[in-house]
Protein backbone atom coordinates (compact mmCIF):
# COMPACT_ATOMS: atom_id res chain seq x y z
CA UNK A 1 0.00 0.00 0.00
CA UNK A 2 3.04 2.29 -0.20
CA UNK A 3 3.33 2.92 -3.65
CA UNK A 4 0.83 5.79 -4.89
CA UNK A 5 0.29 7.13 -1.35
CA UNK A 6 2.15 10.19 -0.34
CA UNK A 7 5.32 10.44 0.92
CA UNK A 8 4.73 13.29 2.80
CA UNK A 9 7.83 15.86 2.97
CA UNK A 10 8.63 19.16 4.87
CA UNK A 11 10.15 21.48 2.50
CA UNK A 12 14.08 21.65 4.30
CA UNK A 13 15.27 23.56 1.86
CA UNK A 14 12.71 26.49 2.19
CA UNK A 15 12.81 26.19 5.90
CA UNK A 16 16.63 26.49 6.24
CA UNK A 17 16.63 29.51 3.73
CA UNK A 18 13.81 31.68 5.58
CA UNK A 19 15.84 30.80 8.43
CA UNK A 20 19.23 31.72 7.25
CA UNK A 21 17.69 35.47 5.87
CA UNK A 22 15.07 35.80 9.09
CA UNK A 23 17.76 35.14 11.39
CA UNK A 24 16.02 34.42 14.45
CA UNK A 25 12.75 34.04 15.41
CA UNK A 26 11.32 33.02 12.22
CA UNK A 27 8.10 31.52 12.47
CA UNK A 28 8.40 28.38 10.18
CA UNK A 29 5.11 27.48 10.91
CA UNK A 30 4.20 30.52 7.92
CA UNK A 31 4.75 27.49 5.59
CA UNK A 32 1.51 25.79 6.21
CA UNK A 33 2.64 21.59 6.83
CA UNK A 34 2.18 19.54 3.45
CA UNK A 35 1.37 17.17 6.42
CA UNK A 36 -2.42 18.49 5.43
CA UNK A 37 -2.29 17.30 1.99
CA UNK A 38 -3.14 13.87 1.25
CA UNK A 39 -2.51 12.24 -1.81
CA UNK A 40 -3.22 8.71 -2.80
CA UNK A 41 -4.16 6.06 -5.60
CA UNK A 42 -2.15 7.81 -7.77
CA UNK A 43 -0.66 5.77 -11.33
CA UNK A 44 0.04 6.55 -14.69
CA UNK A 45 -0.14 4.46 -17.95
CA UNK A 46 2.87 3.22 -19.89
CA UNK A 47 4.32 5.58 -22.88
CA UNK A 48 5.28 4.42 -26.09
CA UNK A 49 8.64 5.45 -25.88
CA UNK A 50 8.88 9.30 -25.18
CA UNK A 51 7.84 11.46 -28.22
CA UNK A 52 4.32 11.88 -27.09
CA UNK A 53 2.92 13.20 -23.47
CA UNK A 54 1.91 11.35 -20.95
CA UNK A 55 -0.73 11.68 -18.08
CA UNK A 56 -0.96 10.75 -14.23
CA UNK A 57 -4.05 10.82 -12.12
CA UNK A 58 -4.29 10.71 -8.07
CA UNK A 59 -6.66 12.73 -5.69
CA UNK A 60 -5.21 15.17 -3.58
CA UNK A 61 -6.81 16.32 -0.18
CA UNK A 62 -6.61 19.02 1.92
CA UNK A 63 -6.81 17.86 5.66
CA UNK A 64 -5.82 21.13 6.83
CA UNK A 65 -8.43 24.10 7.78
CA UNK A 66 -6.81 26.79 5.19
CA UNK A 67 -7.54 26.52 1.48
CA UNK A 68 -4.22 25.35 -0.21
CA UNK A 69 -3.45 25.92 -3.79
CA UNK A 70 -0.98 23.76 -6.53
CA UNK A 71 1.02 26.01 -8.16
CA UNK A 72 3.35 23.62 -9.82
CA UNK A 73 4.57 19.78 -10.66
CA UNK A 74 8.10 18.91 -11.26
CA UNK A 75 9.52 15.52 -12.05
CA UNK A 76 12.30 13.90 -13.47
CA UNK A 77 10.98 11.98 -15.95
CA UNK A 78 9.24 15.22 -18.08
CA UNK A 79 10.97 18.48 -18.76
CA UNK A 80 7.72 19.79 -18.05
CA UNK A 81 4.31 19.30 -16.16
CA UNK A 82 1.31 21.04 -15.43
CA UNK A 83 -1.96 20.52 -14.63
CA UNK A 84 -4.10 20.11 -17.33
CA UNK A 85 -8.01 20.03 -17.84
CA UNK A 86 -10.13 17.79 -20.16
CA UNK A 87 -13.56 19.13 -21.20
CA UNK A 88 -16.26 17.94 -23.37
CA UNK A 89 -18.86 20.33 -24.70
CA UNK A 90 -22.48 19.85 -25.42
CA UNK A 91 -21.06 18.35 -28.68
CA UNK A 92 -18.99 16.14 -27.41
CA UNK A 93 -16.38 17.49 -28.44
CA UNK A 94 -13.23 16.93 -26.17
CA UNK A 95 -10.10 19.66 -25.95
CA UNK A 96 -7.41 19.76 -23.06
CA UNK A 97 -5.53 22.69 -21.91
CA UNK A 98 -3.74 24.07 -18.89
CA UNK A 99 -6.22 24.04 -15.68
CA UNK A 100 -4.33 27.10 -13.89
CA UNK A 101 -3.66 27.45 -10.60
CA UNK A 102 -5.59 24.68 -8.40
CA UNK A 103 -7.37 26.15 -4.72
CA UNK A 104 -8.47 22.80 -2.48
CA UNK A 105 -10.61 23.99 0.44
CA UNK A 106 -10.45 22.95 3.90
CA UNK A 107 -11.21 19.38 4.10
CA UNK A 108 -11.89 19.11 0.66
CA UNK A 109 -10.64 16.70 -2.20
CA UNK A 110 -9.20 17.18 -6.08
CA UNK A 111 -9.79 14.41 -7.89
CA UNK A 112 -7.25 13.87 -11.01
CA UNK A 113 -8.72 11.50 -13.28
CA UNK A 114 -9.49 10.18 -17.00
CA UNK A 115 -11.67 13.41 -18.36
CA UNK A 116 -11.73 15.56 -16.10
CA UNK A 117 -7.92 16.98 -14.14
CA UNK A 118 -4.86 15.09 -15.39
CA UNK A 119 -1.39 15.78 -14.16
CA UNK A 120 0.17 16.82 -18.42
CA UNK A 121 3.95 15.24 -18.64
CA UNK A 122 5.37 16.80 -21.17
CA UNK A 123 9.11 16.29 -23.48
CA UNK A 124 9.50 13.02 -21.91
CA UNK A 125 13.03 12.24 -20.44
CA UNK A 126 12.44 8.66 -20.11
CA UNK A 127 9.33 6.07 -21.26
CA UNK A 128 7.13 5.64 -18.87
CA UNK A 129 7.19 1.81 -18.59
CA UNK A 130 4.92 -0.46 -17.10
CA UNK A 131 5.86 -1.49 -14.09
CA UNK A 132 8.08 0.98 -13.23
CA UNK A 133 7.34 3.79 -11.04
CA UNK A 134 8.79 7.52 -10.83
CA UNK A 135 8.86 10.44 -8.55
CA UNK A 136 6.19 13.78 -8.85
CA UNK A 137 6.75 16.49 -6.41
CA UNK A 138 3.65 18.98 -6.11
CA UNK A 139 4.04 22.79 -5.54
CA UNK A 140 1.67 24.43 -3.21
CA UNK A 141 1.16 28.43 -2.51
CA UNK A 142 2.04 27.83 1.16
CA UNK A 143 5.53 26.68 0.03
CA UNK A 144 5.15 23.56 0.78
CA UNK A 145 5.49 20.29 -1.49
CA UNK A 146 4.29 16.65 -1.06
CA UNK A 147 6.56 14.01 -3.39
CA UNK A 148 4.63 11.45 -4.24
CA UNK A 149 5.64 7.90 -5.94
CA UNK A 150 3.26 6.77 -9.44
CA UNK A 151 3.19 3.80 -10.42
CA UNK A 152 3.03 2.97 -13.91
CA UNK A 153 0.25 0.60 -15.25
CA UNK A 154 -0.08 -0.50 -18.81
CA UNK A 155 -1.33 1.38 -21.34
CA UNK A 156 -4.73 -0.23 -21.31
CA UNK A 157 -5.46 0.51 -17.51
CA UNK A 158 -8.25 1.61 -16.49
CA UNK A 159 -7.83 3.00 -13.12
CA UNK A 160 -5.39 2.42 -9.76
CA UNK A 161 -6.87 -0.75 -8.60
CA UNK A 162 -5.83 -2.52 -11.29
CA UNK B 1 -28.36 13.30 -26.33
CA UNK B 2 -30.52 16.59 -28.35
CA UNK B 3 -27.07 18.00 -29.23
CA UNK B 4 -25.93 13.92 -30.47
CA UNK B 5 -29.16 13.95 -32.44
CA UNK B 6 -28.80 17.44 -33.48
CA UNK B 7 -25.56 16.63 -34.78
CA UNK B 8 -26.37 13.61 -36.51
CA UNK B 9 -29.46 14.92 -38.15
CA UNK B 10 -26.76 17.75 -39.64
CA UNK B 11 -24.26 15.11 -40.71
CA UNK B 12 -27.22 13.97 -42.57
CA UNK B 13 -28.76 16.77 -43.61
CA UNK B 14 -25.17 17.09 -45.32
CA UNK B 15 -24.71 14.55 -46.99
CA UNK B 16 -28.25 12.91 -47.94
CA UNK B 17 -26.70 11.38 -51.68
CA UNK B 18 -23.44 10.19 -50.83
CA UNK B 19 -25.04 6.76 -49.86
CA UNK B 20 -26.07 4.04 -52.25
CA UNK B 21 -30.12 3.26 -52.23
CA UNK B 22 -28.71 -0.69 -51.20
CA UNK B 23 -27.34 0.48 -48.43
CA UNK B 24 -30.24 2.26 -47.91
CA UNK B 25 -32.83 -0.40 -47.60
CA UNK B 26 -30.61 -2.62 -45.80
CA UNK B 27 -30.67 -0.82 -42.81
CA UNK B 28 -33.27 2.15 -42.09
CA UNK B 29 -29.88 3.86 -40.37
CA UNK B 30 -29.89 7.81 -40.69
CA UNK B 31 -26.43 7.19 -42.01
CA UNK B 32 -23.62 5.05 -43.08
CA UNK B 33 -20.31 4.70 -42.48
CA UNK B 34 -18.28 5.65 -45.42
CA UNK B 35 -14.54 5.71 -45.87
CA UNK B 36 -11.30 4.64 -47.66
CA UNK B 37 -8.20 4.62 -45.51
CA UNK B 38 -5.14 3.32 -44.86
CA UNK B 39 -4.68 0.91 -41.71
CA UNK B 40 -1.75 0.47 -39.56
CA UNK B 41 -0.61 -2.64 -41.67
CA UNK B 42 0.04 -0.04 -44.44
CA UNK B 43 -3.36 -1.82 -46.36
CA UNK B 44 -5.89 -0.02 -48.05
CA UNK B 45 -9.35 -0.34 -45.99
CA UNK B 46 -13.03 0.40 -47.34
CA UNK B 47 -16.33 -0.19 -44.99
CA UNK B 48 -16.95 -3.12 -47.59
CA UNK B 49 -13.36 -5.02 -45.84
CA UNK B 50 -15.85 -4.76 -42.59
CA UNK B 51 -19.07 -5.80 -44.09
CA UNK B 52 -20.51 -8.17 -42.16
CA UNK B 53 -19.14 -7.04 -38.76
CA UNK B 54 -20.19 -4.67 -36.62
CA UNK B 55 -18.09 -1.46 -36.62
CA UNK B 56 -16.92 0.55 -33.17
CA UNK B 57 -15.18 3.37 -34.35
CA UNK B 58 -13.81 6.05 -32.49
CA UNK B 59 -11.56 9.22 -33.31
CA UNK B 60 -8.51 10.17 -31.99
CA UNK B 61 -4.70 11.05 -31.81
CA UNK B 62 -2.05 9.19 -30.71
CA UNK B 63 -0.59 12.39 -28.97
CA UNK B 64 -3.67 12.29 -26.60
CA UNK B 65 -2.54 10.98 -22.99
CA UNK B 66 -5.83 11.10 -21.51
CA UNK B 67 -9.39 10.51 -23.81
CA UNK B 68 -8.06 8.39 -26.07
CA UNK B 69 -6.35 5.83 -24.28
CA UNK B 70 -8.85 5.71 -21.96
CA UNK B 71 -11.78 4.96 -24.57
CA UNK B 72 -9.26 2.51 -25.91
CA UNK B 73 -8.70 0.78 -22.85
CA UNK B 74 -12.69 0.59 -22.47
CA UNK B 75 -12.84 -0.64 -25.87
CA UNK B 76 -10.28 -3.34 -25.04
CA UNK B 77 -12.51 -4.21 -22.06
CA UNK B 78 -15.69 -4.42 -23.96
CA UNK B 79 -13.96 -6.89 -26.96
CA UNK B 80 -12.83 -8.78 -23.63
CA UNK B 81 -15.98 -9.00 -22.00
CA UNK B 82 -17.97 -9.92 -25.41
CA UNK B 83 -15.30 -13.25 -25.72
CA UNK B 84 -16.86 -15.53 -28.22
CA UNK B 85 -18.74 -13.20 -29.83
CA UNK B 86 -16.01 -10.74 -30.11
CA UNK B 87 -15.40 -11.84 -33.78
CA UNK B 88 -18.65 -9.86 -34.64
CA UNK B 89 -17.23 -6.87 -33.47
CA UNK B 90 -14.08 -4.89 -35.42
CA UNK B 91 -13.03 -2.14 -33.26
CA UNK B 92 -11.09 0.65 -35.20
CA UNK B 93 -9.40 4.17 -34.15
CA UNK B 94 -9.68 6.77 -36.83
CA UNK B 95 -6.34 9.58 -36.68
CA UNK B 96 -7.79 13.22 -36.98
CA UNK B 97 -3.71 13.82 -37.07
CA UNK B 98 -2.45 12.63 -39.65
CA UNK B 99 0.31 15.05 -39.76
CA UNK B 100 1.86 12.93 -36.83
CA UNK B 101 -0.03 9.96 -36.73
CA UNK B 102 1.27 7.31 -40.18
CA UNK B 103 0.57 3.73 -40.38
CA UNK B 104 3.50 3.07 -38.40
CA UNK B 105 2.75 5.30 -35.20
CA UNK B 106 -0.56 3.93 -35.07
CA UNK B 107 0.93 0.42 -35.56
CA UNK B 108 2.51 0.66 -32.08
CA UNK B 109 -0.28 2.67 -30.64
CA UNK B 110 -2.91 -0.02 -31.14
CA UNK B 111 -1.30 -2.76 -30.79
CA UNK B 112 -0.21 -1.72 -27.15
CA UNK B 113 -4.64 -2.63 -26.58
CA UNK B 114 -3.83 -5.74 -27.74
CA UNK B 115 -7.76 -5.66 -28.58
CA UNK B 116 -7.40 -6.33 -32.48
CA UNK B 117 -7.90 -3.04 -33.16
CA UNK B 118 -7.48 -1.63 -36.48
CA UNK B 119 -5.94 1.98 -36.74
CA UNK B 120 -6.61 4.08 -40.12
CA UNK B 121 -5.05 7.08 -41.46
CA UNK B 122 -5.31 9.04 -44.82
CA UNK B 123 -4.41 11.67 -46.74
CA UNK B 124 -5.61 14.89 -46.36
CA UNK B 125 -8.55 14.41 -49.47
CA UNK B 126 -9.51 11.45 -47.24
CA UNK B 127 -9.72 13.00 -43.71
CA UNK B 128 -11.80 15.64 -45.67
CA UNK B 129 -13.91 12.57 -46.63
CA UNK B 130 -14.41 11.59 -43.33
CA UNK B 131 -15.00 14.41 -41.49
CA UNK B 132 -18.18 14.59 -44.40
CA UNK B 133 -18.78 11.38 -43.84
CA UNK B 134 -19.11 11.14 -40.19
CA UNK B 135 -20.90 13.36 -37.69
CA UNK B 136 -17.53 14.38 -35.98
CA UNK B 137 -15.92 17.38 -35.20
CA UNK B 138 -12.46 17.95 -34.80
CA UNK B 139 -9.47 20.60 -35.05
CA UNK B 140 -6.23 21.84 -34.49
CA UNK B 141 -5.20 23.80 -31.52
CA UNK B 142 -1.71 25.22 -31.26
CA UNK B 143 0.17 24.69 -28.27
CA UNK B 144 3.78 25.60 -27.94
CA UNK B 145 4.61 23.00 -25.10
CA UNK B 146 2.98 19.89 -27.29
CA UNK B 147 5.05 17.74 -29.43
CA UNK B 148 5.01 19.80 -32.65
CA UNK B 149 3.42 22.63 -31.21
CA UNK B 150 -0.08 21.51 -31.29
CA UNK B 151 -2.85 19.01 -29.62
CA UNK B 152 -6.08 18.31 -31.42
CA UNK B 153 -10.17 18.87 -30.03
CA UNK B 154 -12.07 16.01 -31.59
CA UNK B 155 -15.35 14.54 -30.79
CA UNK B 156 -14.89 11.61 -27.83
CA UNK B 157 -18.15 9.77 -28.59
CA UNK B 158 -17.41 6.01 -29.30
CA UNK B 159 -19.88 5.07 -32.88
CA UNK B 160 -21.33 1.65 -33.13
CA UNK B 161 -22.11 0.81 -36.75
CA UNK B 162 -24.12 -2.55 -37.90
CA UNK B 163 -22.89 -4.75 -40.42
CA UNK B 164 -24.39 -2.92 -43.48
CA UNK B 165 -22.36 -0.33 -42.08
CA UNK B 166 -25.37 1.22 -41.01
CA UNK B 167 -25.54 3.69 -37.83
CA UNK B 168 -26.69 2.39 -34.99
CA UNK B 169 -25.84 4.41 -32.10
CA UNK B 170 -23.03 6.21 -30.03
CA UNK B 171 -21.58 6.38 -26.56
CA UNK B 172 -20.30 9.49 -25.00
CA UNK B 173 -17.13 9.75 -23.17
CA UNK B 174 -17.14 8.54 -19.84
CA UNK B 175 -19.97 5.35 -20.52
CA UNK B 176 -18.12 2.74 -18.84
CA UNK B 177 -16.88 -0.48 -20.49
CA UNK B 178 -19.46 -2.51 -18.63
CA UNK B 179 -22.56 -0.03 -19.58
CA UNK B 180 -21.11 -0.56 -23.42
CA UNK B 181 -20.68 -3.80 -23.40
CA UNK B 182 -24.32 -4.54 -22.11
CA UNK B 183 -25.90 -2.37 -24.98
CA UNK B 184 -23.64 -3.71 -27.76
CA UNK B 185 -24.83 -7.22 -26.31
CA UNK B 186 -28.34 -6.46 -26.63
CA UNK B 187 -27.79 -4.89 -30.21
CA UNK B 188 -25.61 -7.61 -32.14
CU1 LIG C 1 -3.10 17.25 -21.06
CU1 LIG D 1 -8.07 12.25 -27.43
Amino acid sequence: MQIGKAVVKKNHLIKVLVSLLTFVGAPTSTLAGSEDLVVEGAWARASIGTSRPGAAYMSIRNTGDTPVTIVGLATPIAQMSEIHETRTNAEGVSSMSSAGEITIEPGQNVALEPGGLHAMLMRLQSPMQEGESFPLTLKFDNGSTVEIVVPILGIAARGPSE
Amino acid sequence: MAATAALLYIGLLLRPDSVSENERTASDSPFFAEFELTDHRGMVQTQRDFSGRWMLIFFGFTNCPDICPTTLSEVAAVMEGLGGEAEKVQPIFITIDRERDSPMVLSQYVEQFEAGIIGLTGTANQMAAISDSFPIFFERNEEASAPGGYTMSHTSNLFLFDPQAGYSTSWPYGTSAEEILADLQERI
